[in-house]
């Protein structure tokens, strides 16, 4: 069987998902693929939803890694708000647009190591570690930019979040370098499959020599880092750093981008792209709404229904009853031996 | 002594069968508890004591076979039914709750009301009278966790009694418990053996069994071995009984004294790790077997834990053929040193469950190398798909998750991945556990070709005649110590089943 | 409690004596809700700069957002016995037991920028925006602005179900309402966030051809509306032209915005509610003046002619 092959065998419902939502977009909304240029930048809604899922898909870049190690990290939109803070700072007292840079991402490095000792050292759970740099990330943040909104006016530093790239919003090929970057590491080296051990049995994979300490401490930073260029890009785009705002909740789209995408919140095997494609699914219900004019009250309604309705489809039981019912009844012997070997 | 063969058992179950996917853990066992007898349950991991104690009490549904309490068929529908039936059950990690007094501990669920209000004073007079017949004199008012362990092991003995009133299963009660604390249990139990409750005691040390116990039962492999009374039986038969030949010819050991020809391997002195296994000098040749026999609990799986960095080493030295120091701080460092470890409890230690037969052959190897050379898919592929010829392993493809393969042939894959990284010193904890007779063979004959390759092996089995059957050497450990060092023509199940149920220390003391 | 009735009845003594003595020369206590907001710092700033300009001895305690560190706080100003306490309560309910407290110990409270549900009796007065009045601010620039021409409106609420997103809301209704060139086409809540302000934007141009379609934005507060500046602008469009610009709040960054020609209009939610409070109880310390249950500020209307980096300048340092 090609490679190609079982890719697709696994992301098909991310992609169905993602297709129905938008044909449902375009249907209520006709002028939705319009797309031109302006500014010398890509501008239509298929772009808006690329462009404002990308701090959603960076950090569910992270998420992934940590999640396929049976962890879990709720400390990425605090994370986004330090980064962004840290940005907005170094941009505003002049340390040029390199070392700024080289600080946030730092910054990022240095919450995901932080994260990393508590749950790979200490053995804390991960939900509790990571929870303590939720709460107190945003606070260090309102610290870097003393409670208010620290604005700035560089544009080498804003270019990460209004810029384009042939015609392509920064922050879009930002996402898709680092998603397909991430992918390629992962896959290539072994990295992907003692991930997916760790995640599956840790004893095990220690008592196979597997580097579980290290490699727990490096999934997290890696979150970290994703949720570093998350936060660069959100402070970019609004020219300021928002402590209070700034990646407020995100965690959880995050984990609900990984959780669409088909990963299992118990850890082992794991795609990137498909949760990629989850991003870019609750993207679309946003934006979706925006264009839909519905009133604000029912924003939160619409966004868990269609959630509601994507969960049940993907869950198992749902699953088998599909194939169930494609299939004509003499052909359900077959069907049941083909759910027990995905 | 109450008699104990009387004439209407208490309790009695028959032909009990429990069958879990692709293991039978209990074959047809017959068991009988008479009143005011205390009766032991034996047997080594996975002989089915558990499984046994989990159908009486309800929290198994089992697959066949009926039990009877005072002749009448029950069958109780979990652990509170069958405290209803009066069948009450004390695990060794006490499960009350800490944070309680231990007044309400004993009522709990069946507090005395007044005017609907829960009576603390009644309650805490109900308390100490309960506990008074089991001569404990302590505040009820604190909360359990400021008592002992033993004293909390009594007081959930008194909660069972009062809640059941007719049989008292005691699950490793003594585990935990100093000399002094297992006399006060001791004393406990007698006096419930007077009240004429009927106790199954489970423990695998022998002394207390044959201090305490009337009659006792031994399962092996989920099939009853046979149920003696205690005086008629001794600590030699007991252990045969317990390790017993599986095979029906005598097997004899090939008497092969090794060579020494191919040098020292590894040598480690004064080896140990404090609360686990006492500091041991242990000398292995190339292409030398040498077997490791004794009890469950005895330090068997502790000396290859600590051997593998597992439970790292705290005293003593390893060396290496050249004399040269060698770190087994972890299993990394032990693996770096070429040994491997296939360990005794494959599905939480061994396999990785979700990932593929071929990522389970492949990933010790991986791990040595790093993360940065990938072992390609194609090499993966051939390594894997060559030692499912090699070992026989049955499986549709490499591809298939190994959690969903029988347990010898995950076994086969433990041992394939530590054979990809071509090791000098294999050590196996109880290889041959829980799979069927022809892999047995297989892996036995694997044992043999694995030694004449030059591979130094260190293996752990509770089956004796195995031993005999490769070893050049059998190591027997008893109570934390390396006790008794049988080669050639002296290694026999005869010797070792001696050297194991030698007693134990405290009781020559 | 006998020590703390002994002190608070030597606070009350003491209180007299000084009433006595110098008007001016007196103790207030500044209960603040923290620091969550820009507005809520240059409100903790100009109150200090207000007691230090009327020479009076402002003891400030942070609550950090919790009600529990502020019913301490009054508990601990009124146990030093100072003259008066200001209170900027971070919730409506369960005031009634210390305000009694304060209220034996005759110390009056003035409340800040935010109302309790207590009994009227229980506080001397409080001082506060009208949330309804600055929208209705709002609404009558731009009809005033827009003189008769048609004109379609696209609305960024504060977060859904916020009383400032309600009462902001309905005043620039009220405004707006018998005028029929003024229609308010789209709706949509922002979240009181630049992000998010600048993400509805961006679906509001998209849906209304490109923005041809929008004459005007109205932002419930500056941050969203900077937010969606920068959306109109990465549209090729020139927000204060193409599309006019009018919010609430008076931030800095909204007057360099102004001055730019990127904005129009701000209605200012002064976050000077310390100075009207002084003057409420410097008055009622002198005669025994009573003042109105509510003191409005007063919701002043900025624009491009108001001299929007002035304001800039002034404003900049106050920790928004």
């Amino acid at each position: 069987m090609s490679g190609l092959g079982v890719f697709f065998r696994r992301i098909w419902p991310q992609l169905l998902t993602l297709a129905v939502i938008v044909g449902l977009i375009s249907v209520m909304f006709p002028g939705f693929f319009d797309i031109s240029i302006a500014n010398g930048r890509l501008y239509g809604s298929p772009i808006d939803i690329l462009n404002r899922g990308a701090p959603v898909a960076l950090l569910a870049i992270g998420m992934t890694l940590v999640i396929a190690t049976r962890g879990i990290d709720l400390s990425v939109g605090a994370v986004m708000a330090i980064c962004g803070a840290v940005s907005a700072w170094g941009i505003t007292a002049g340390y040029g647009l390199g070392a700024t840079l080289l600080m946030a991402l730092s910054a990022g490095l240095a919450c995901g190591l932080w994260n990393g000792l508590l749950v790979a050292v200490l053995g804390i759970q991960p939900i509790v570690a990571t929870l303590i740099l939720m709460v107190a990330g945003r606070g260090i943040a309102q610290l870097i930019t003393e409670g208010a909104i620290l604005t700035f006016n560089h544009e080498g530093l804003i270019f990460f979040g209004s810029g384009s790239i042939l015609s392509v919003p920064t922050p879009v090929v930002i996402w898709v370098l680092t998603g397909a970057l991430v992918t390629l590491v992962v896959r290539r080296s072994a990295l992907g499959m003692l991930i997916e051990a760790i995640g599956v049995n840790l004893r095990a994979s220690t008592l196979a020599g597997v580097n579980t300490r290290v490699l727990l401490i490096a999934v997290y930073m890696a979150s970290g880092l994703c949720a570093s260029l998350a936060g660069v890009i959100a402070a970019a785009d609004i020219r300021g750093a928002d402590a209070n705002n700034a990646g407020l909740w995100l965690e959880l789209d995050a984990i609900l981008a990984v959780v669409i995408g088909g990963t299992s919140l118990l850890g082992g095997r794991f795609s990137l792209i498909a949760s990629l494609v989850g991003a870019l699914v609750i993207q679309a219900v946003n934006t979706g709404i925006l264009l839909s004019g519905f009133p604000p009250e029912f924003n939160l309604i619409i966004k868990a229904v269609i959630i509601l309705i994507i969960l049940v489809l993907q869950s198992p039981a749902m699953r088998t009853l599909l194939v169930f019912f494609s299939r004509d009844p003499r052909g359900v012997a077959e069907t049941e031996k083909e759910t027990v070997t995905p | 002594m109450p008699e104990s063969d009387a004439s209407q058992p208490l309790l009695r179950a028959r032909g009990v069968r429990k069958v879990f996917p692709g293991t039978i853990a209990l074959d047809g066992v017959d068991f009988s508890l008479a009143a005011g007898e205390v009766h032991a349950l034996l047997g080594e991991n996975g002989a089915g004591k558990s499984t046994l104690i989990k159908c009486l009490t309800g929290a198994y549904r089992r697959d066949g076979g009926e039990i009877l309490l005072d002749g009448k068929a029950i069958d109780p529908k979990g652990t509170v039914d069958a405290q209803n039936y009066g069948i009450g059950t004390v695990y060794q990690e006490v499960n009350l709750l800490a944070n309680l007094t231990v007044a309400e501990n004993l009522s709990l669920g069946h507090q005395p009301t007044r005017f609907g209000m829960i009576s603390t004073r009644r309650m805490n007079a109900h308390a100490r009278e309960v506990l008074s017949h089991y001569g404990l004199e302590i505040d009820v008012t604190r909360t359990l966790d400021s008592y002992s362990v033993a004293v909390q092991q009594v007081i959930a003995i008194a909660r069972a009694v009062t809640l059941s009133g007719k049989v008292l299963i005691l699950d490793e009660p003594t585990a935990s418990l100093d000399a002094q604390e297992v006399e006060m249990l001791f004393t406990v139990i007698r006096s419930l053996r007077e009240r004429g409750l009927g106790i199954v005691f489970i423990s695998h040390f022998l002394d207390q069994i044959f201090r305490i116990c009337d009659r006792l039962t031994v399962l092996r492999n989920g099939r009853l071995v046979g149920t003696e009374t205690t005086s008629a039986i001794d600590r030699v038969d007991l252990v045969n009984m317990m390790l017993g030949r599986e095979l029906e010819h005598e097997v004899r050991s090939h008497g092969k004294i090794h060579s020494g020809t191919g040098g020292t391997r590894l040598s480690f002195s004064g080896f140990g790790r404090r609360g686990r296994i006492e500091p041991f000098n242990l000398e292995i040749q190339a292409g030398e077997v040498v077997g490791v026999a004794g009890l469950l609990g005895s330090g068997r799986t502790e000396t290859a834990e600590v051997l593998f960095g597992v439970a790292a080493h705290d005293s003593g030295k390893a060396t290496d053929g050249d004399g040269t120091a060698l770190n087994l701080a972890s299993p990394r460092d032990a693996i770096a040193a070429g040994f491997g470890f296939c360990p005794e409890d494959r599905k939480t230690d061994g396999v990785i469950a979700d990932l593929s037969v071929r990522e389970n052959i492949a990933l010790a190897l991986q791990a040595r190398i790093g993360w940065m050379r990938r072992i390609s898919d194609r090499e993966q592929k051939a390594m894997a798909n060559d030692y499912i010829r090699k070992l026989d392993i049955r499986t549709p493809d490499a591809e298939k998750p190994v959690g969903l393969l029988s347990g010898g042939n995950q076994q086969k894959v433990m041992l394939a991945r530590w054979l990809v990284t071509n090791p000098s010193f294999l050590i196996l904890d109880e290889p041959t556990r829980g799979i069927d007779v022809g892999a047995h063979a297989e892996i036995i004959r694997l044992i043999e070709d694995l030694c004449t390759q030059g591979m130094s092996l260190l293996v752990i089995s509770s089956e004796l005649d195995e031993l005999v059957a490769y070893s050049h050497r059998v190591i027997v450990v008893r109570d934390r110590h390396h006790v008794a060092e049988l080669t050639g023509a002296d290694i026999t199940t005869d010797n070792m089943v001696r050297a194991i149920a030698a007693p134990d220390r405290e009781a020559v003391a | 409690m006998k020590s703390t009735k002994a002190i608070v009845g030597a606070g009350v003594l003491a209180s007299m004596l000084m009433l006595s003595s110098s008007v001016f020369a007196q103790t207030v206590g500044f209960s603040q809700i923290g620091s969550e907001s820009g507005w809520r710092a240059a409100e903790t700033t100009l109150t200090q700069q207000q007691a230090k300009e009327r020479g009076i001895d402002l003891k400030f305690a942070d609550a950090q957002q919790k009600q529990e560190n502020q019913i301490k706080a009054l508990r601990s100003f009124i146990a030093q016995g100072v003259d008066a306490i200001l209170l900027a309560p971070v919730v409506a309910t369960g005031w009634d037991s210390v305000l009694e407290e304060a209220k034996e110990a005759d110390i009056p409270v003035i409340l800040l920028d935010r109302m309790v549900d207590s009994s009227d009796d229980l506080y001397l007065t409080a001082v506060g925006s009208d949330l309804v009045h600055e929208g209705n601010v709002a609404g009558q620039w731009l009809v005033d602005e827009l003189g008769g021409k048609d004109c379609n409106v696209v609305e960024l609420q504060g977060t859904t179900g916020s009383s400032p997103a309600i009462d902001r809301k309905n005043g620039f209704e009220q405004a707006i309402k018998g005028h029929d060139n003024i229609k308010l086409i789209r709706s949509q809540t922002g979240d009181f966030t630049r992000t998010k302000g600048k993400e509805v934007m961006e679906s509001f141009l998209k849906a209304e051809d490109g923005g041809k379609n929008i004459c005007a934005l109205y932002a419930h507060n500056d941050d969203m509306a900077v937010g969606a500046i920068q959306a109109i602008k990465e549209a090729g469009l020139k927000p204060g032209e193409d599309i006019l610009v009018v919010s609430i709040d008076a931030v800095p960054d909204i007057f360099q915005a102004m001055a730019a020609g990127e904005a129009n209009a701000t209605v200012e939610l002064t976050p000077n509610m310390a100075g009207p409070a002084f003057d409420a109880l410097a008055a009622y310390t002198k005669d025994g003046t009573m003042p109105p249950k509510f003191i409005q500020t007063e919701s002043k209307l900025y624009t491009k002619d108001d001299d929007p980096m002035k304001v800039y300048e002034e404003k900049k340092d106050l920790g928004y």
